[in-house]
């Protein structure tokens, strides 16, 4: 009886569950259809209408417009990525199986770093980079992976912690050194916690918008600062401005897809949890 | 053996790091505190000392006013939007339906998108025009017959800023999901078992059993999104430009800095946000490592 009064109650749940679902799908609707719609078929009141033929002119235009952020937005994503996911490896091993004096002092200092507003770093980095000539991608790239230390040291740490430390002992005895330890038995098995903060870093770095404002031109603006200038100025039409924001999405939305589970592990790392 | 020449070449490992978090992270706000003392104001530094004067000022600045009540409007909207949504997408989808995935995976998809782009698109969607030029919710609303949703959204004084906070819980709640979701799993199940066996209704469960468990969850919830909305920017950047009745501190440290050349009101404006931010983070990660270190 119990049992069934449940079951019932399950199904109604679906209808909470697709009206939610269609909340969190209108702007996607709104992105891909407009996206697609020939120049003619452009008009506010069939804005939620499916387009009558399909168009890709909106999509060259806004290509047009973005390429040379898209460009400059892998530039700078890739080499941050790779950097400061190995710094992280390397702190977070070190953090977890070789505490130095003072170790466990340090890392509480290094996490803090995650949750700062970058407002109250902003004015002596933008003086830095000047006076030492960094401005643009490498400037960009250099301040993603500083501040990406925090996160990647967090995650690797966790993870090295969760190993049994016997594992180092007996390679140790085994004749290994401390760096032989990481190179031949732990950074062999922490490829899948390499996947995870490699998809952090690159999503985080894609969405930056602050630092990129700040430390870039119009010459090297990533694809952040280019989509929120083109939405800004009056000449571009929308249709275009909804290909543009999907060019600028499509990157982190396909590693979303593909990697998933990898993503939402980064996320929980984020809050500490490991 | 090798265990000093080991402990020592652990040390130089880290050392870059330690030192650009030192230089970088801690410096840096030391530096910026130190310009919030100061008079700086245009493209010279000029470091001479100002005291408090600086943070006076804000106080009484009706511009940072209208920031802290904005603030204080998005903040409570988007935590508890957040909160409520992610709460209850995660109890339905621990019911073990069919198709669970499916749902995580589409609520969850915002968080991979880049603020900017969010706002870009809510934009849209949010235009207030009316009549013949109306479209996005709107529109949507009039064919629906739900006239009495048509609002003015973002563009509406004092009250506009909440509907910025709409389209970051479309982009964040997803997030409190995933929290509340692993939460729930982890949450053993002889304990719900033990519960109705004793006779305990599904709602007396939730409310006496698993939301009491939860609680970490919704503390760490709390300050994760509380620390998040402190600090928003793009998305009002990206929705609502400059317009001063959506102003947030992070906006007017970045306009009066970058654009006023007010360096030392800038720095005070970010050092206030630092403490702010602080207040929730601190204690937060000391029960958090202290709490990891127990087990």
């Amino acid at each position: 009886m119990k049992a069934k009064s449940l079951r019932i109650g399950k199904n109604w749940l679906y209808a909470p569950l697709i009206f939610m679902s269609i909340f969190y799908l209108l702007p996607m609707y709104v992105m891909l259809v407009t996206g697609f719609k020939p120049f003619e078929e452009v008009n506010l009141k069939t804005m939620w209408a499916l387009p009558h033929t399909i168009a890709f002119d909106n999509y060259v235009e806004a290509f047009r417009h973005l390429a040379p952020s898209l460009r400059n937005s892998f530039v700078m994503v890739i080499p941050a990525t790779i950097i400061s996911s190995f710094l992280g490896s390397l702190n977070g091993y070190v953090l977890a199986k070789w505490k130095f004096k003072g170790a466990d002092v340090i890392f509480p200092l290094i996490l803090f770093g995650m949750f700062i507003p970058y407002q109250s770093i902003l004015i002596p980095l933008v003086q830095f980079m000047k006076s030492a000539n960094l401005t643009g991608i490498p400037g960009l790239i250099l301040a993603h992976v500083i501040y990406g230390i925090p996160i990647t040291t967090l995650t690797f740490r966790n993870y090295y912690a969760s190993l049994p430390q016997e594992l180092i002992e007996a390679a140790r005895i085994d004749g290994a050194n401390m760096l032989g330890v990481y190179r031949w038995i732990l950074l062999p098995i922490s490829i899948p916690s390499f996947v995870v903060v490699l998809i952090w870093q690159f999503t985080s770095a894609w969405n930056d918008f602050l630092f990129a404002v700040v430390l870039t031109g119009n010459e090297q603006w990533p694809i952040t600062v280019a989509l929120n200038n083109m939405a800004g100025s009056q000449i571009i039409a929308w249709n275009v401005q909804m290909a543009g924001s999907l060019l600028a999405a499509l990157p982190t939305l396909l590693v979303y897809l593909f990697l998933g589970q990898y993503f939402l592990r980064g996320l929980l790392a984020g809050s500490l949890k490991g | 053996m090798f265990k000093n020449k080991d402990r020592y070449l652990s040390f130089l490992l880290v050392l870059p790091s330690i030192l650009a978090v030192m230089i970088f992270i801690y410096g840096f706000i030391g530096w910026s505190i130190r310009v919030s003392l100061s008079q700086w104001k245009g493209l010279n530094p000029n470091f001479a000392w100002a005291g408090l004067n600086n943070y006076i000022e804000l106080f009484s600045d009706p511009r940072f006013m209208v920031d802290i009540r904005n603030t204080v409007i998005f903040t409570v909207v988007f935590v508890v939007g957040c909160i409520v949504v992610g709460f209850f997408l995660a109890v339905m989808l621990d019911q073990g339906l069919k198709g669970e995935a499916f749902f995580r995976t589409l609520f969850l998809f915002p968080m991979a998108i880049s603020f900017i782009v969010t706002g870009v698109v809510w934009r849209w969607l949010m235009n207030p025009a009316t009549g013949s030029r109306m479209s996005g919710l709107n529109l949507l609303f009039s064919y629906l017959h739900l006239d009495f949703l048509i609002n003015n959204w973002h563009t509406t004084p004092t009250w506009g800023i909440a509907a910025v906070a709409l389209a970051a819980i479309w982009q964040m709640s997803g997030y409190t999901m995933a929290l509340y979701l692993a939460g729930l799993r982890s949450i053993p199940l002889e304990l719900r078992e033990a519960a109705q066996i004793d006779g305990a209704s599904e709602w007396q469960i939730y409310r006496h059993v698993i939301l009491p468990i939860l609680t970490p969850v919704t503390l760490s919830a709390l300050i994760i999104l509380g620390h998040i909305s402190l600090k928003v920017f793009d998305l009002i950047i990206a929705m609502a430009g400059k317009q001063l009745a959506l102003d947030v501190p992070a906006i007017y440290m970045w306009q009066t800095t970058f654009d006023g050349l007010f360096y030392a009101r800038g720095a005070a404006i970010a050092t206030l946000l630092l403490i702010s931010v602080a207040v929730l983070i601190i204690p937060y990660m000391w029960f958090t490592l202290r709490s990891e270190k127990q087990l």
